[in-house]
């Protein structure tokens, strides 16, 4: 059976980069399964749960916006942030979810500002659901 | 010969100037390892945007993104980014001449550091338009830092007052060499983009999530956003590099100095005390 080789790259670096049976990501338009052989595909990527499966290891990842490029055996993405799930504490998460809820409420943002905000709101968001979900299974 | 106390004056200057460019240098070298690793580690990622770009535009070059589609130069832009503070070589000196070669009376300039700022604004012919605006240069920038400029930019592309954006600055090689590059960024053109290392498998144009043109319009001014903030961090890991070398010369120096002198002191001591003895030796011969 083939392999997919995944890279995960972020401004900070190369985050992950191993071959594994298959990914999973949140696409513009909704989840998306990634097996080897996949058809070539670009498309962009919203914050959330990346999963990356190899026989019974599971890795899961909080990831931020980006781009994912798709080929037969390669699975490109590039994201403002990777996290693995050891790596977000979730108290600090919430209070930012809070703080960035807050600014949003209050309205006295610029737009660019605003536009941060927003992200930075989204970017958690995916960081809890990473957290919480696994918790609980 | 100098007086044994005109020489001891220049010997503690001197040390006290290698006291502080010793100090400079240490300084330099600290800043430099963070700046280097946040240049570094931006890399890998600067590498596969330019391979995501590369795949994506020649299978959407028909649908004329503006900021691919090349328009006859009118104005071009040039970002210079330089430094804020001299002392680091001839790291400004280098990219100044080379923009200075260039010169021309289509140039528009837009300056990160003071040092690049003054010289613009040296320039033959310059005036109000010829410097578009001026950025600031922190230490801990961020992303946010380098996307104000590159919107700046794209504001000005858009409207159509620059016809192209043109990228100066030092390129990170290693702590002690940096080079100078002016390179054009906007209209992004394929073949100015890193060739990719993986063999490039097409993309069937259907297959883009959501539209081609919706995939550009997202992935175009992020690019030149990222760029322009790799630029930004890739010269500040040359500035603190290169003002470390010239700091730990300029500390080497000044010992060798120090050594030359002290060497010229204790012989103008030696002679000090044999005219000394002599002196008192004759005093007594003629007592005698």
């Amino acid at each position: 059976m083939s392999s997919l080789h995944v890279e995960i790259v972020t401004p900070e670096g190369v985050r992950f980069a191993q071959d594994v049976e298959m990914a999973t990501f949140p696409g513009e338009e909704g989840e998306m399964g990634v097996y080897p052989n996949h058809e070539p595909l670009i498309t962009r990527v919203v914050p959330g749960e990346l999963v990356l499966q190899t026989g019974e290891e599971r890795k899961v990842l909080a990831v931020g916006e980006g781009f994912a490029k798709i080929s037969a055996a390669r699975l490109v993405l590039l994201s403002d942030m990777a996290l693995y799930e050891e790596e977000i504490e979730e108290a600090k998460v919430a209070e930012a979810i809070e703080r960035a809820q807050q600014a949003l409420r209050q309205k006295e943002l610029g737009e660019e500002e605003q536009a941060a905000t927003a992200a930075l709101l989204a970017r958690s968001l995916a960081q809890l659901k990473v957290k919480r979900r696994h918790r609980s299974a | 010969m100098a007086s044994t106390r005109e020489i001891r004056r220049r010997i503690r200057s001197v040390k006290n100037t290698a006291q502080i460019t010793k100090a400079m240098q240490m300084v330099a070298a600290s800043k430099m390892r963070r700046a280097q690793l946040r240049a570094l580690e931006g890399r890998p990622y600067q590498k596969l945007l330019d391979e995501v770009t590369q795949s994506l535009v020649p299978q959407v070059g028909q649908l004329r993104h503006p900021l691919l589609n090349p328009r006859p130069v009118r104005r071009r832009a040039v970002l210079v980014i330089s430094t804020d503070k001299g002392l680091c070589g001839s790291l400004n000196t280098n990219l100044f001449r080379e923009l200075f070669r260039r010169h021309g009376p289509d140039r528009a300039y837009v300056s990160v550091g003071r040092r690049g700022r003054s010289f613009l604004a040296s320039l033959p012919n310059s005036t109000g338009e010829t410097l578009l605006a001026d950025f600031e240069l922190r230490d801990n920038l961020t992303f946010r830092d380098g996307k104000r400029i590159s919107r700046f930019l794209l504001d000005k592309f858009s409207s159509g007052a620059i016809d192209a954006i043109d990228v100066a600055h030092t390129h990170f090689v290693n702590a002690l060499v940096q080079a100078t590059v002016i390179r054009p960024l906007v209209p992004i053109a394929p073949q100015n983009l890193a060739p990719s290392e993986a063999p490039a498998t097409p993309v069937v144009p259907d297959n883009f999530e959501p539209s081609p043109e919706e995939l550009l319009d997202a992935l175009l001014p992020f690019f030149v956003d990222w760029n322009i903030y790799q630029a930004l961090l890739d010269s500040l890991a040359s500035e603190h590099s290169a003002r470390m070398i010239a700091m730990k010369n300029a500390t080497e120096n000044a010992k060798e100095l120090v050594g030359d002198l002290t060497l010229e002191y204790n012989k103008a001591r030696q002679e000090g005390i044999t005219r000394e003895i002599l002196e008192i030796a004759t005093a007594q011969i003629a007592l005698e």
